[in-house]
């Protein structure tokens, strides 16, 4: 890993507890389909976990789930200390700690770039809007695109699009920010310009969740990779070992296919 | 592989630019006046076809419709045989005395002449409103809202239906009519309808199913019923089950039944706005904490209302025609008042009928074209500032 300083050097919010997400037990269905399977993940404050899998084995429901975009059945899931109930305040509270990025942006279109950053700030932190614009132009330098503040989502390419998105869920300072697919929407050479501003916030110590199927961004930044196939957890190790010695056939299998 | 198969390959392989083609301007058919017939009326033979019949119907329609209003006009006169063709031995055409005279009718209906002012400074407030609100670059448009939406409707009902305490005697809404009323109904019928049938719209969407149940009952029995029916239950069904010491002003009651109607409709147009919002603009706001007013207010909303304005603008078009419905309960709106006014016994001509229509009819184009206008202009505006 190098160890170039970035421009704006960021502290990572101190979690209150060394676990930052605990899945015990999950269990969830889509009607009759019974989605994911007995999910049991620690992920400790600082870790960087990619998770990745064949299309449809549950890989971005789990990750749903831990914000509660994805309602969960059974199990219990414990973010930070606070455990995931029905209780609606609770929820909003760990979203607010919980930055996530979508593979299509969900940038929000009738709003510039910079408003797509301040809005959370102003109306969940109620900070004053100069103070949030100059938070916002921060993180926004920080994913080198300051220029572009004024502009609307879709004026911008998909790289540059992922990329406010990726600063708009670091103004609110998460504690853990999860990934869904980033790179997956984009054009082939835009890739690599959102590769480089996660493994920047790798850098910086930010625990992170990763659903991607970029085996060199794996192999790069994760502590542990994750293998799911049809809902359930079936294989998670150190990079290294993962990609040198899987273990189980499906791995293989699925290693064979990505990897050639 | 034969050795000229595998040359031509090669040939065919390699290439490489070395110079930039220029930009070169587009061919002389594509520009220009003859550029835009071929464009715009010419471009295949059906539009070849449309084009013909358009401008055939125009030279027959546009004349005609001239003649009548401007060239065989009347422009003065005293009574009916000013426009009475055996009388003049002429063409006669519009009946315009017959308008000039009956106009204050038309504009107040009986409301008492000494007290008209009130009524023309409630359309200089009204018309100021719509102007601060409708004007998107107006300097404090928040002091505008509240002006429009608290402001304007107390300072109207106090001016137009009076208060004895501060020196201005009541006007029955009896007296009421002409284009006072019908600007009356469809401002009313127009603020109401877009909160109400917001709040409908959210509410049929609603998780809760007492709450989604109740805004689908409403919508749905609601559009159930023609808005005569709905005026009808109003003014002549309510008063049977309410008691008799409270009978509910009868302009009242049709503004409240216009007003329900218009929200039922408005909530459905509402709701396929925010149906069409990607539910990745639901989770994306959800992603950052933004709770569900939040959400709905700052994300979904102003996406949903801004692919909907043509519908909210034929909605409030519709709206604006269907007021004349409410002479069926018997109030005088202003197509009640010319309906009054041309079987008066003073100017009974054969054209007084057609005038007074034509009056009617060039009022509501007047008001329903600017509609359709303003929302055209705020829909490129809009789309200026938000390319997709």
């Amino acid at each position: 890993m190098t160890e170039t300083p970035t421009a704006a050097p960021l502290k990572p919010t101190k979690l209150k507890t060394p676990v930052a997400v605990e899945i015990i037990g999950l269990n969830k269905w889509y009607g009759d389909f019974h989605v994911l399977r007995d999910i049991n993940l620690k992920v400790m404050g600082g870790e960087r976990i990619v998770v990745c899998g064949p299309s449809g084995s549950g890989k971005s429901t789990m990750i749903r789930c831990i914000n509660q975009l994805e309602e969960h059945q059974s199990g219990r899931i414990i973010v930070d200390g606070v455990e995931l109930t029905n209780d609606l305040k609770k929820i909003d509270e760990i979203r607010r700690e919980v930055g996530m990025v979508f593979q299509h942006f969900n940038l929000f279109p009738h709003l510039t770039v910079l408003e797509n950053c301040t809005l959370a700030l102003i109306w969940v932190r109620k900070m004053p809007k100069q103070e949030a614009e100059e938070l916002a132009q921060r993180y926004l330098r920080r994913v080198k695109i300051p220029e572009q503040a004024n502009k609307y989502p879709g004026q911008l390419s998909g790289g540059q699009q992922q990329r406010v998105a990726i600063a708009r869920a670091l103004c609110m300072n998460p504690k853990i920010m999860l990934f869904d697919e980033p790179t997956s929407a984009l054009d082939p050479e835009m890739v690599k310009e959102v590769l480089d501003t996660m493994v920047g916030l790798a850098e910086d110590g930010m625990t992170m969740m990763v659903v991607t199927h970029e085996m060199g961004f794996a192999r790069q930044v994760a502590n542990r990779v994750v293998f799911m196939d049809e809902g359930q957890i079936v294989e998670a190790n150190a990079p290294e070992e993962f990609f040198a010695h899987p273990q189980h056939e499906r791995t293989k299998l699925f290693l064979s296919q990505i990897l050639r | 592989m034969t050795m000229s198969a595998g040359e031509l390959a090669v040939a065919e392989l390699h290439f490489v630019r070395r110079d930039q083609l220029p930009a070169q301007p587009p061919p002389a058919r594509m520009t220009g006046a003859v550029g835009w017939l071929r464009a715009n009326l010419l471009s295949t033979p059906f539009n070849v076809i449309l084009t013909v019949l358009t401008v055939a119907l125009l030279a027959w329609v546009v004349p005609a419709v001239v003649d009548f209003l401007l060239i065989d006009a009347v422009w003065s006169g005293a009574d009916r045989d000013a426009c009475r063709e055996v009388v003049q031995k002429r063409e006669i055409g519009a009946c315009w005395p017959f308008v000039w005279e009956r106009l204050p009718y038309f504009i107040y209906g009986s409301y008492p002449i000494p007290q008209r002012w009130r009524v023309d400074i409630f359309f200089a407030m009204l018309a100021f409103g719509f102007a601060w609100m409708l004007w998107l670059k107006a300097p404090r448009r928040g002091l505008g809202a509240l002006y429009f939406f608290v402001g304007l409707p107390v300072t109207s009902f106090v001016l137009l239906h009076g208060f004895e305490a501060i020196g201005l005697p009541v006007v029955d809404t009896v007296l009421w009519g002409g284009v006072l009323v019908t600007i009356v109904v469809a401002t009313v019928g127009i603020v109401v309808s877009l909160p109400f049938g917001i709040l409908l719209a959210l509410g049929r969407r609603s998780r809760m199913p007492a709450v989604r149940l109740f805004s689908t009952i409403f919508i749905e029995f609601v559009r159930g019923v023609p808005l005569v029916t709905v005026l009808f239950m109003a003014s002549v069904m309510l008063p049977l089950f309410v008691p008799n010491n409270f009978e509910p002003d009868k302009l009242l009651r049709a503004l409240v039944g216009i007003a329900l109607f218009a929200s039922a409709y408005m909530a459905e147009v509402v709701r396929a706005g925010l149906q069409a919002i990607p539910k990745g603009q639901y989770e994306g706001a959800m992603a950052v904490g933004l709770s569900y007013s939040q959400r709905t207010r700052l994300v979904i909303l102003p996406q949903a209302l801004k692919v909907t304005i043509p519908n909210i603008v034929n909605n409030y078009i519709a709206l604006f025609k269907d007021t004349t419905l409410v002479f069926i309960v018997g109030i005088f709106d202003l197509l009640h008042t010319i309906e009054v006014s041309r079987i008066d016994p003073k100017w009974a001509a054969p054209v007084t009928s057609t005038t007074g229509y034509a009056v009617a009819a060039i009022f509501y184009l007047i008001f329903c074209y600017g509609m359709s206008r303003y929302a055209r202009a705020m829909e490129t505006r809009l789309a200026l500032g938000d390319k997709r």
